[in-house]
């Protein structure tokens, strides 16, 4: 069980409350890409174990969609950031590089 | 001490506001339309038989006896202006449940995954989150009672619901004091 905080409310609250939304910050192929860039947009996810960056939506609380950065084989979460971003804050990427020193970086 | 009870209370007005609400302007427009200082986060202020709720940074509820909701949409309209909001009466698309007395807080600890604890849930606070598989908000009034509204649609099962959890239930796990 995962418990997220929602930065729009304040609150942590259990996995329950939260409907998932998949990987952050995959970027969308527009028109004029090639089918493959497409297909990758499309279906290719990474799975990694370890540090995740995923969408997650307050489903049952304010709605509102954010960005939880976090550690799928210890369920350790780093944090919640707004999702109108094109990229992890700074000081959260400081703070995972100091709980994990050989993370390889979120892109 | 009296009993346990789960209730309808007599149909709420109800009006949904979006707008930027953590501006100034939109906290004093709001005053002004309505006679509420805009709560702050997972809060409900509670004014005499007006109550106004916090539900999204950009999005509040404001409950209202039901004569006087007709004109209010209008008023908020007014004072809010130019800025891009949207004020509407939704009264009928919820309805409101009041759990009283002793085990109030165990009824709906049982389907709700809050923390439900008297020094964790005060009155005043309020909390939209789920109460067994659908979606709900409740609050805490100044009585130490709750009041919780869900959709029409599914008042129904949240009655039965709630009727059921009161049936059994230990007060004393989250004694006062």
């Amino acid at each position: 069980m995962l418990l997220l905080t929602c930065p729009y409310c304040g609150v942590e609250a259990e996995e329950t409350e939260f409907a998932p939304g998949g990987q952050a910050h995959t970027r969308r192929e527009s028109a004029g890409a090639d089918d493959a860039d497409f297909a990758a947009y499309l279906f290719e996810r990474k799975n990694p174990r370890g540090v995740h960056f995923e969408r997650w939506r307050h489903a049952y609380g304010c709605g509102k969609w954010f960005h939880v950065a976090r550690d799928t084989a210890t369920l350790e979460i780093f944090g919640a950031y707004s999702a109108q971003t094109a990229a992890p804050p700074e000081a959260l990427i400081a703070k995972i590089r100091r709980r994990r020193p050989g993370w390889e970086g979120w892109s | 001490m009296s009993d346990l009870t789960v209730s309808r209370v007599a149909p709420r007005g109800m009006v949904t506001i979006r707008a930027d609400l953590g501006g100034p302007g939109a906290q004093a427009a709001l005053l002004a339309a309505t006679g509420c200082v805009m709560p702050g986060q997972r809060r409900i202020a509670l004014q005499g038989r007006r109550a106004l709720a916090w539900m999204a940074p950009d999005e509040a509820m404001l409950f209202l006896p039901p004569e006087e909701v007709a004109e209010v949409p209008g008023r908020i309209a007014a004072a809010l202006g130019a800025a891009p909001h949207l004020a509407v009466d939704v009264s009928d698309a919820r309805v409101i449940f009041r759990i009283a007395g002793p085990g109030a807080r165990m009824v709906l600890a049982k389907g709700a995954p809050v923390d439900l604890a008297p020094q964790a849930f005060r009155p005043g606070d309020f909390r939209r989150t789920r109460l067994g598989q659908v979606a709900v908000a409740f609050w805490m009034t100044g009585d130490g009672a709750f009041e919780l509204m869900c959709f029409r649609s599914v008042a129904g099962f949240v009655e039965d619901w709630l009727l059921n959890a009161a049936r059994s239930v230990d007060p004393g796990l989250f004694a006062e004091g």
